[in-house]
């Protein structure tokens, strides 16, 4: 074949050589993430203590804490799950278990699937002018929510979807062979066997909506507020903006670099948390997984 | 027909109410598709009325502030293109060779580095735009003496840093799920382990590596943040790699927060948001065709 023009020892010199190659370029991508991962926590941790995390900032956000942002970002998470799991679950649901083949659910499909190829800077722009300009929501909390809402709403439906996928038809079949129509089925049956899956979409879904910035840049965030905000109408800081806030403008950079740091490190531990929780919950149900 | 009506069992009020339910839901989040479309399109169409679309297009005359304004694009379109182009130089071998050493080589280790991996996936891009703004861009005006550091090389290595690890876990996937049974027959051939990976693996995974890798280009394409912080943003065509360039993306990031709702310059902005929209949605085709493609095969 192509093989016989090499000697047997050439062919263990590339063999080796070539192995190699991939084991260094692999490696070295991993150190540079650990490397990352360890710099942001050692220059973060530096600047982290209580009164950082729990207090406004002050003196031009040279002094004082982040509490505003953490606070904005947890609503503003928080918020665009409100919106995007009820949409989220019940098109997946509509997808598994209503829809009959045909041009809606390919269109449906087909819009879905392309909502989650937008780029997030683009679900800004559509939540300035929908939510901020069109209903007049203003530039608010609300606005924000929504429009991470409408971000995020393509994973979690994908999430639902496959966890819903994942029940056996065998379930169905059973539910539906002793006599339950199709809602008790789905209910009783179903859900509860792909709730858990479902929600762990959802969560990582949750760790994507609080470290996004693009989206909310226009639509929710304020760069500084001096009180926690009053109602859903009401802008608010959050720690994506607020890094890049201080990184970017303001007159002291340099001064406020340990701040930096330090609110990357909060943003991190929140996001890859969130993603933690998620992907050990999903390991956990592969191996309980009875079916 | 008349038969299959009288045979389908009448449906209870719950029943009804529940497959109407779900149906607008799903009919809401396929109207998200179409509002942003409609909203995009109609805010964009108003700029041209006073540029033309061959303008917009083809002139690299970005002057959004003077009087008259103008709206030409090339440049913003071109300095996307380049910075995506050029970060795929990196992460499309960094992602597959990462692939192939999780799927391949890497044994037991595998459980342990793929979760790591598929974490660092979730790191927010203003997180890895800082770090290209406090400790890349720093390196590289010391070590290349260029006045700043900013430009297209530092956002192409920072969206490859992003890139990387949705290639990787998305490649990793493709190559596992070659039958064993291939594999097998190949080393019982006498095959080493890597003309097996050479011969066998990468070329019956082609169709899930290249979608790996055209996805992991679109996410750097429609990225934000890194290119705003890092790519220097001045609205030139770039000459070389240590030029500052402004990719869509990033006009948009910088220039929306200070546009009145309704002016020309607010219009031109949602017309490069239909660019940008357009270029991810053919990249996502790509991917998808290509998916289709190898498969047939």
């Amino acid at each position: 074949m192509i093989l016989t023009g090499f000697s047997q020892k050439d062919r263990k010199a590339r063999e080796t050589l070539a192995l190699s190659v991939i084991r260094l370029v692999a490696g070295g991508f991993l150190a540079i993430l650990a490397l990352i991962v360890g710099y942001l926590a050692w220059r973060g941790l530096g600047a982290i203590s209580w009164e950082f995390l729990s207090q406004f900032p002050r003196d031009s956000m040279t002094a004082g804490g982040i509490w505003p942002a953490i606070l904005g970002t947890f609503w503003l998470a928080v918020g665009a799950m409100l919106v995007a799991i009820p949409l989220g679950f019940g098109t997946a649901i509509y997808l598994s278990d209503y829809a009959r083949p045909g041009p809606l659910l390919t269109i449906i499909r087909l819009g879905v699937n392309n909502l989650a190829g937008v780029p997030s800077v683009v679900f800004g722009l559509y939540g300035l002018a929908v939510f901020v300009g069109f209903m007049g929501f203003g530039r608010s909390l609300l606005s924000g929510c929504l429009t991470l809402g409408a971000l995020t709403l393509p994973t979690v439906t994908a999430a639902a979807e496959e966890a819903l996928r994942q029940t056996p038809a065998s379930f169905r079949e059973a539910a539906l062979a002793l006599g339950a129509n199709r809602w008790q089925a789905i209910r009783q049956v179903i859900l509860p066997a792909a709730l858990p899956g479902m929600l762990t979409g959802a969560i990582l879904a949750l760790g994507r909506a609080a470290g996004e910035t693009a989206p909310i840049v226009f639509t929710a965030s304020a760069a500084l507020t001096l009180a926690p905000p009053e109602s859903m109408f009401s802008e608010s800081m959050a720690l994506p903006t607020h890094i890049f806030n201080l990184a970017t403008n303001g007159s002291h950079i340099a001064a406020t670099l340990p701040r930096q740091f330090g609110t990357c490190l909060t943003l991190i531990v929140l996001v890859l948390g969130l993603s933690l929780i998620a992907i050990i919950l999903r390991a956990r149900l592969r191996k309980g997984r009875k079916w | 027909m008349g038969q299959a009506l009288l045979l389908r069992p009448k449906l209870s009020p719950t029943e009804k109410g529940a497959r109407l339910f779900f149906l607008i839901c799903a009919l809401v989040a396929l109207g998200q598709m179409l509002l942003i479309m409609v909203f995009l399109l109609g805010e964009a169409a108003g700029l041209f009325k006073t540029t033309s679309l061959w303008d917009f297009l083809f002139s690299s005359q970005w002057y959004p502030t003077y009087d008259p304004p103008e709206f030409g694009a090339a440049a913003l379109i071109v300095g996307s293109l380049a910075v995506t182009f050029l970060s795929s130089l990196i992460a499309a071998p960094v992602g597959l060779c990462l692939a192939v050493f999780l799927a391949c080589l890497a044994g037991r280790w595998r459980e342990w580095i793929k979760p790591a991996v598929e974490l660092m996936a979730g790191i927010p891009s203003v997180v890895l735009g800082f770090l290209g703004l406090v400790v890349v861009a720093p390196f590289m005006r010391e070590v290349l003496d260029l006045p700043t550091g900013l430009n297209i090389l530092n956002a192409s290595v920072i969206l490859a840093l992003m890139a990387i690890p949705s290639i990787a876990s998305l490649g990793e996937d493709a190559l596992t799920a070659v039958p064993r049974e291939i594999q097998d027959a190949s080393y019982a051939l006498g095959a080493t382990r890597w003309e097996t990976i050479w011969r066998v693996t990468i070329p019956a995974a082609m169709s899930g590596l290249s979608t790996a890798v055209i996805l992991g280009l679109g996410r750097a394409l429609g990225e934000t943040l890194v290119v705003l912080m890092v790519a220097g943003g001045a609205a030139r065509i770039p000459g070389s790699l240590f030029d500052s360039a402004r990719p869509l993306t990033a006009t948009l990031a910088a220039e929306m927060g200070e546009t009145a709702i309704g002016s020309p310059h607010y219009h031109a902005l949602f017309a490069l948001g239909v660019v940008l929209f357009l270029l991810t949605l053919a990249f996502n085709l790509l991917a998808h065709w290509l998916g289709q493609k190898w498969r047939k095969r």
